[in-house]
């Protein structure tokens, strides 16, 4: 069947309903020998000393690896994605709970675990930083202490927009709002958690790694710098991956060990980590305390927006986001809005937590801005008496501004954001819940109506601005076209879930009339696919995707040169049509895309300068984000007497331009608003003032279930990306980004007759019920 | 230390030697190879390891082995039948009911399990039975249609 866009069934799917995928923990090799990671119990404490003889002496332990076996090789350290230094396996001290200070290698994953017991580390425990609003106190114990010269848990200090012009707004403000907020520390949660097998043959020199992983090419390369081998003796795979959410782009110890590990044993070493491991030690997402400020005039104009950002990055900064961007793309937090001006402050600090920060479908911190902006304005709306909705699209961008340069300088691609917007309104039936509200009020039933509007900035990037350790964020297709006119397609970009095989076999099918079906997508491997930077960030579609497009594009004019002297005219003179070049004015004459891919193998007499065969390759640098936006409206209950949340509707518009598989991308979207409600509702990793990390299983992190999650109700605006080859925007985390304040002004609104003006996610029964006391907590911390 | 268990998988018999703390999650894939089945939590919340032990759903990665001794398991590589998807997976397939594909083994089950005792559930009681397990990328609303489609072709 001949398709391009459009519904249809994804081609991954028959593997897995059968049990057939092939994920990292299901690869089982000849010999292969299992590791295991001893953690730290402590959130910060001197390593004195560390006995690993009775581990050794077990008879089905192969080898112990501590930091200071690494340290002879000079890999006890190791470059996190944003140019600092983590630990592998810990040498000096353990800067927080679960870090990885040594690495049993056995013949089996239950010895391997037993090994774990038998080392025995002496521990000084030194006084922990937990409170984040406190790390920067010069008083406060000394987190990284490895570092040269360093004196202090700062980290970095970074400012976007004009601060005096803000001032100046803001001195002349009729009304303004000021509001601290917490983004509380999340986690991605993929369900699958994160694991390597590694096999290195000691004669070739070659090293094989299997991995979870959303980027093997800068994978590849990192152990390329890290470990001093060669790149091209290093094979990154990233088989089938049970779901990322930016949790599996960082290179953890737990990869490097197995890796050591097994040019130390030489044999293939697997390392899975636990649940409890995923949660404590790998990437977590936000945890940003955000001080906001929002001027406006009397009659409801929004004029400017000021924030200043405490960042806790953790005990390493391992966030994974472009150089230049040390607070992500927080700089798009004046939202969907015309302001006058705007201004944005942000410290990163060292706290006694894992490392992390970017992750969980956040497009690099939007959704931290899209939090912030779109909790203020609906607090401007409470200040003025005025609807949400109304306020909302009295100030939305018009769509005669695209393109539009922001106040923090990002210039939006395009939108209609008052028709998205009144989409949203009118399937909601926005003015019949108002009135179904108040009535509800007067028999003291609490329900909430939460609106959220946002733009996103997505597709990483302009080479000119955006790399990750000097690697520019440009990304990769090959397409060969075989003799008889089927195809394989080489994407740089990996799928975790995303339909990949699908989408951009549908991009090529779409470009040269062939059957998806007759294209093969190969992605996530690093020896059969050309170099990127992988899929996060929402970039697949925006960076690969045009890439696709475009060597398809260049696959058809090689066809049109073939053809051309296959008919024996003119290459001018001929038209395209779905699969076929025709002759201009006699579409008789014409060749097939199989016909002229055979011509092109065989012993046809080609024009001069023209190589043999159809096969084509792209680079793609955007010369621009795509910036996706939707208009999301949420309904609540709430329990006054238990403070539960109950979500009765979800309606979510979407515009990501043109849609290529439309079942996809809905499907993406509904995945964005379950998390939207989790986060706002359910998930959070806490601490007590010891350190002990409080969401360390699924049973202390909670995440919406079936129950949580109701009926979503989608609808769609498309307004194309005027400088993407196929119009498309990425659309992985709008519903992530875009769907956490609709909850919680939901909420909100819902306690309005208690006079509730903000609460801190999660909005769990116990943090409404106090909000309707008036003393909402701090929910980063089990002290108060 | 070892013991010796017998268990029926799929229809097929397996005798083996296992340690007596061995989870059955790891025994099922990492002694018998069948790794249709995930290991995604160890704490009964999620549900990527859901089998039928005599027919009735378990988590997998909370029972030992050793207490499968003697009974009939079936995983989802027992779902298909000669050759053909049971219309649970077919739904799956139709109605986008996954993603990553990792929790999907563990919902195809609870749903087949339904389905046999239910076979016409409202959307409430499908709701319901997949309330122990977790997907973290379809938001559930295609799980629920994949059911309901399963529901609606019946072999």
């Amino acid at each position: 069947m001949t398709q391009g866009f459009g519904r249809m069934l994804r081609k991954e799917d028959p593997r897995f309903v059968r049990g057939q995928g092939r994920f990292v923990d299901d690869i089982a090799l000849p010999g292969m020998l299992h590791g295991a990671v001893l953690r730290s119990p402590h959130p910060h404490a001197r390593i004195l000393a560390i006995d690993t003889l009775a581990a050794e002496a077990h008879p089905k332990v192969r080898a112990v690896i501590t930091g200071e076996t690494l340290a002879e090789r000079n890999l006890a350290w190791m470059p996190t994605l944003s140019g600092d230094r983590q630990a592998v396996l810990a040498t000096d001290k353990v800067r927080f709970q679960g870090q990885e200070v040594a690495f049993v290698v056995a013949e089996d994953r239950y010895s391997a675990r037993d090994a774990l017991e038998l080392i025995d580390v002496e521990y000084e425990p030194l006084p922990p930083v937990i409170d984040a609003l406190r790390a920067l106190d010069p008083r406060a114990p000394l987190i990284r202490d490895d570092l040269p010269g360093c004196t202090s848990n700062h980290i970095f200090d970074w400012e976007t927009g004009d601060a005096d012009k803000t001032q100046a707004v803001f001195d002349a403000a009729e009304v303004t709002i000021t509001q601290d907020m917490l983004y509380p520390r999340v986690h991605p949660a993929p369900l699958e958690t994160c694991g390597a097998v590694a096999q290195y043959d000691q004669v070739s020199g070659k090293l094989t790694v299997w991995e979870t992983t959303q980027a093997p090419h800068a994978h590849r390369t990192l152990y390329a710098m890290v470990a001093g081998l060669p790149e091209h003796k290093i094979r990154v795979i990233s088989p089938d991956i049970g779901g990322g959410f930016g949790n599996k782009v960082p290179i953890y110890p737990g990869y490097v060990c197995a890796v050591i590990g097994a040019m130390i044993t030489g044999q293939p070493v697997k390392w899975m980590e636990d649940r409890s491991e995923n949660l404590m030690s790998t990437c977590f997402a936000r945890d940003f305390h955000m001080h906001g400020e929002l001027a406006a005039s009397r009659d409801g104009k929004i004029r400017a927006i000021r924030v200043s950002v405490l960042a806790d990055h953790g005990a390493f900064n391992g966030t994974a986001q472009p150089t230049k961007y040390p607070a992500g793309f927080f700089g798009v937090f004046t939202g969907s809005y015309d302001l006058e001006a705007a201004h944005c402050r942000v410290t990163g600090a060292y706290t006694n937590k894992a490392p992390g920060g970017v992750a969980y479908s956040c497009s690099f911190r939007v959704t931290e801005a899209v939090y912030l902006v779109e909790r203020l304005v609906d607090m401007l709306a409470y200040e003025l008496e005025a609807d949400p909705a109304e306020l909302r699209m009295r100030n939305l961008l018009r769509p005669e501004q695209f393109p539009y340069t922001s106040q923090t300088g990002w210039t939006y691609d395009s939108g209609d954001y008052p028709r998205t917007l009144r989409l949203a309104l009118e399937i909601a039936g926005y003015e019949d819940l108002r009135k179904e509200q108040l009535s509800e009020r007067a028999t003291g039933h609490l329900m909430g109506i939460g609106i959220s509007f946002f733009t996103e900035a997505v597709g990483a990037g302009p080479r000119k601005h955006m790399d990750i350790l000097g690697l520019a964020m440009n990304d990769g297709a090959e397409l060969r076209i075989h003799p008889t006119g089927t195809a394989v397609l080489r994407i740089s970009v990996q799928t975790q879930g995303q339909g990949h095989e699908t989408t951009f076999a549908q991009i090529v099918a779409e470009e040269l009339g062939l059957s998806p079906d007759d294209v093969e997508v190969v992605h996530g491997d690093t020896d059969q696919t050309p170099f990127g930077l992988g899929t996060y960030g929402s970039r697949s579609t925006p960076v690969s995707g045009a890439a696709t497009a475009i060597v398809a594009r260049k696959v058809r004019e090689r066809a049109r040169i073939v053809a051309s002297a296959m008919l024996e005219v003119n290459p001018a003179d001929l038209e395209w049509e779905p699969g076929r070049w025709f002759v201009r004015g006699d579409p008789d004459q014409g060749r097939t895309m199989a016909e002229i891919a055979l011509a092109a193998h065989s012993d046809l007499e080609l024009p001069d300068g023209v190589e043999g065969h159809l096969d084509a390759s792209c680079v793609y640098n955007p010369p621009n984000l795509t910036y996706p936006c939707g208009a999301y409206v949420c309904v609540v209950d709430v329990d006054p007497g238990t403070g539960k949340v109950s979500v009765r509707r979800f309606v979510a518009v979407d515009d990501c331009g043109v849609r290529i598989n439309p079942m996809i991308v809905e499907g993406q979207v509904h995945r964005g608003l379950a998390d939207g409600i989790g986060m706002a509702l359910m998930e959070s990793i806490a601490f007590d003032a010891e350190g002990n990390c409080l969401g360390g299983s699924f049973m202390d992190y909670l995440l919406p279930t079936s129950l949580e999650c109701p009926a979503w109700e989608l609808g769609e605006t498309v307004t194309p990306s005027p400088h993407h080859p196929i119009g498309a925007k990425g659309v992985g985390e709008s519903a992530t980004v875009g769907s956490p304040p609709a909850v919680v002004n939901a909420v909100i609104d819902a306690l309005r007759p208690y006079g509730v003006k903000h609460a801190d996610m999660p909005l769990t029964p116990a943090q409404v019920w106090r909000a309707i006391q008036g003393r909402p907590l701090r929910t980063d911390l089990a002290i108060s | 230390m070892t013991i010796r268990i017998t268990v029926r998988v799929n229809g097929t018999e397996y005798a083996r030697d296992v340690e007596p703390r061995l989870l059955l999650i790891h025994f099922l894939r990492d002694e018998l190879g069948l790794t249709g089945s995930h290991w995604g939590c160890d704490t009964s919340n999620c549900g990527a390891c859901v089998v039928w032990l005599d027919a009735k759903p378990v988590k997998s990665c909370t029972l030992l082995a050793a207490m499968a001794d003697g009974h009939q398991l079936r995983t989802v590589e027992g779902l298909e039948r000669d050759g053909r998807l049971d219309p649970v997976q077919q739904g799956f397939i139709e109605c986008h009911g996954l993603q990553c594909g990792f929790c999907t083994p563990g919902m195809m089950m609870t749903a087949r399990w339904l389905l046999d005792h239910h076979p016409d559930p409202d959307e409430a009681q499908i709701r319901e039975a997949i309330s122990g397990q977790v997907c973290r990328c379809t938001g559930y609303e295609n799980i629920v249609r994949a059911i309901q489609w399963a529901a609606e072709h019946k072999t």
